[in-house]
């Protein structure tokens, strides 16, 4: 008998044998807050990419005949979201912004990921004193309030895009390693990783082509939160004055800060980049927390 | 139960040690030469030295790292540069305040998520439980700088119902014995002074404990949810306990247990965002002080005051896995 009688024998339908990936595809596109998520992140992304060719005005130019102190114009036909304090358009900021906001937040994560998966990855991989040491570090890490971690690492390099960039990596480094150590040490136990040993498959090959692969899962999930936390945290940063040295530079958090002193007389000015900050935080909430359930059928209620 | 304390005790040992060699080579790694900006740019090379042999600079870095450790443990962080005050005199008066808005924040935090998550768990998938869900998902995408502006921008600018900054009236004289303008106002029994601080206290409050809320009701939820199905639930509806009395002695209290896991990670949270809200509220606290610290560079108040926050949320983390081990036995022989 075929596997495909055997099927119909049992009356299984083919479209169950799918695979793994195929499977969490399908399942994250029923989940209908997964795909607001991913809507949300697909909007933040190309207003990041297409920000030159979407912005109204450019965003460091500031039309100082419209304003007078204590008078900030809000939302209007020519600024559709008002101006600041300076006179610049608060629409073409936020969409600048979100460009910064998008490079700050994928180099961070790029850079905190590769350097917690390798540490991850060596723990797992050899366990022993190397585990040992490496774990002890993570704690130590983990042991300070990631803000923390990052306005020390922000002061200590100076004002700069760069600065944020590494302060909120490092902050990633040790969630990413605890969490891939964590999870190839279940699948080191496991038994297709015993068979491939008793294959003779060479401790290399199984690492890289068998443990890694099925411990990523959780990974990706993480990566997605942590995006949604890159964003809060440079905002916070550039709100504390740990941004850019440029005043010129749009950013979301600085922005916030700028006009927090003009909240009775230019709320708008405020409160869009706020929202800004929100919406793109919001879309990779739902989309890591739609995945989690779409990977892990624990977590599915 | 004091074995597993002490061996947590000794545990923290190794923590509290890595901490203040990272914190000892972060300031090595500031930029700009330390003598230098404790003596100004037009210091002298000879005052540079004498300064230099006398804080230590000229010896090997082992031992600059002991001396850095000697006076640590004995609360010495040197001076504030700007405020050229005794870092540790701040400290004892700027703790405090952040302990009673951190503090404040938990109470509104636990008060509200737990019934919350309850209510939730208790209904699934009714209205409650939907909300709760997309409410607790909205609370961790705001900022907290956001919505303490938006806070103030409500209810302080537009309604005039709260005091926008601050933690107490310009024009208050109460006395303030212990620095916790709530607990000096019932101490010397000043009922105007009490309506003061908790006035200012509230938006703060409510700003930084959002997001702990949202986390405590969303973890209350699941726990509650893995709770109501196990046997002994059953065991003890099928013999006729009231549901009230299950909710209580066994959904409740088994329930309890990720839900103080979270409670005490949840600090580390509470302490570096109360440093955005009080800034955010010009609350005299440690959060406003490094905010002032980052601005003038001043890098003895910087690294105190990480430092400490550091090892405030270490020893949280400690009195929680206590509780813990005091609330479920097995842990404490593991």
């Amino acid at each position: 008998m075929s596997l495909a009688e055997a099927e119909k024998e049992l009356g299984v339908e083919a479209e169950a044998f799918v695979g793994r990936w195929t499977d969490v595809r399908q399942r994250l596109l029923r989940n209908p807050s997964a795909v607001v998520g991913l809507v949300l992140i697909a909007l933040f992304v190309l207003v990041g990419v297409f920000a030159p060719l979407l912005a109204p005005y450019d965003p460091r130019d500031g039309d100082l005949s419209i304003i007078r102190p204590g008078l900030y114009p809000g939302p209007s036909a020519d600024h559709l979201l008002g101006v600041d304090q300076l006179g610049r358009d608060v629409l073409s900021r936020i969409i600048y912004g979100a460009r910064s906001s998008l490079v700050i937040g994928l180099v961070a994560l790029g850079f905190g990921a590769a350097v917690g998966l390798a540490l991850g990855a060596l723990a797992g991989a050899f366990g022993g004193w190397v585990d040992g040491a490496l774990m002890r570090l993570v704690d130590m890490m983990l042991a300070i309030p990631g803000l923390l971690i990052a306005i020390g690492v922000a002061a200590a390099i100076g004002r700069s895009l760069t600065a944020v960039m590494i302060a909120i990596g490092v902050v990633n480094v040790p969630v990413f390693a605890r969490l891939l150590r964590g999870s190839m040490l279940a699948q080191r136990e496991s038994d297709y990783v015993l068979a491939a040993r008793a294959l003779g498959v060479k401790r290399g090959r199984i690492v890289l082509g068998h443990i890694v692969p099925n411990s990523i899962a959780p990974v990706i999930v993480a990566a997605t939160l942590a995006l949604a936390t890159a964003i809060i945290d440079a905002a916070g940063l550039a709100f504390l004055g740990l941004g850019s040295a440029d005043p010129g530079v749009p950013e979301w958090g600085r922005m916030l800060a700028e006009t927090q002193s003009l909240l009775q007389n230019a709320p708008h000015a405020a409160i869009f980049p706020g929202l800004a900050i929100v919406v793109s935080c919001l879309g990779f909430y739902l989309l890591g927390e739609g995945l989690r359930e779409a990977i892990d059928p624990k977590f599915r209620r | 139960m004091l074995k597993f304390t002490v061996r947590r005790l000794i545990q923290l040992v190794p923590i509290l040690i890595g901490l203040s060699i990272l914190v000892f080579v972060w300031i090595r790694a500031l930029p700009g030469d330390p003598i230098q900006a404790l003596l100004g740019e037009r210091a002298t090379p000879e005052a540079v030295a004498r300064a230099r042999q006398l804080y230590g600079f000229d010896r090997p870095l082992w031992q600059q790292y002991l001396s850095y450790l000697h006076s640590v443990v004995q609360f010495d962080f040197g001076q504030s540069v700007v405020s050229r005050r005794l870092v540790t005199t701040e400290i004892r008066e700027r703790f405090p305040a952040t302990i009673e808005l951190t503090g404040a924040a938990m109470i509104f935090a636990v008060g509200l998520g737990i019934p919350l998550g309850f209510a939730a768990a208790k209904r699934y998938q009714g209205l409650v439980d939907q909300l709760s869900v997309a409410g607790s998902l909205l609370g961790v995408a705001v900022p907290v700088f956001f919505l303490g502006l938006i806070l103030k921008y409500i209810f302080a600018v537009k309604l005039h119902w709260l005091p926008t900054v601050g933690r107490s009236d310009a024009t208050s004289t109460a006395p303030h014995p212990t620095g916790f303008y709530v607990l000096d106002a019932l101490i010397t029994n000043d009922r105007v002074a009490l309506v003061d601080a908790l006035r200012h206290l509230v938006l703060p409050a409510i700003a930084l404990g959002t997001i702990p809320l949202a986390i405590i009701a969303r973890i209350t939820r699941a726990a509650v949810l893995d709770v109501v199905n196990e046997d002994y639930v059953r065991t003890a509806r099928a013999k006729g306990m009231s549901p009230a009395v299950v909710d209580r002695r066994h959904v409740l209290k088994n329930a309890m247990l990720p839900v103080i896991t979270i409670i005490g990670l949840q600090t580390g949270l509470l302490l570096s965002g109360a440093i955005l809200t009080e800034t955010v509220f010009s609350w005299g606290g440690m959060g406003a002080w490094l905010y002032q610290a980052i601005s003038f560079r001043d890098y003895p108040v910087l690294q105190a005051g990480i430092l400490f926050l550091a090892v405030v949320f270490v020893v949280v983390n400690l009195l929680v896995d206590v509780t813990y081990a005091l609330l479920d036995p097995r842990i404490r022989v593991r």
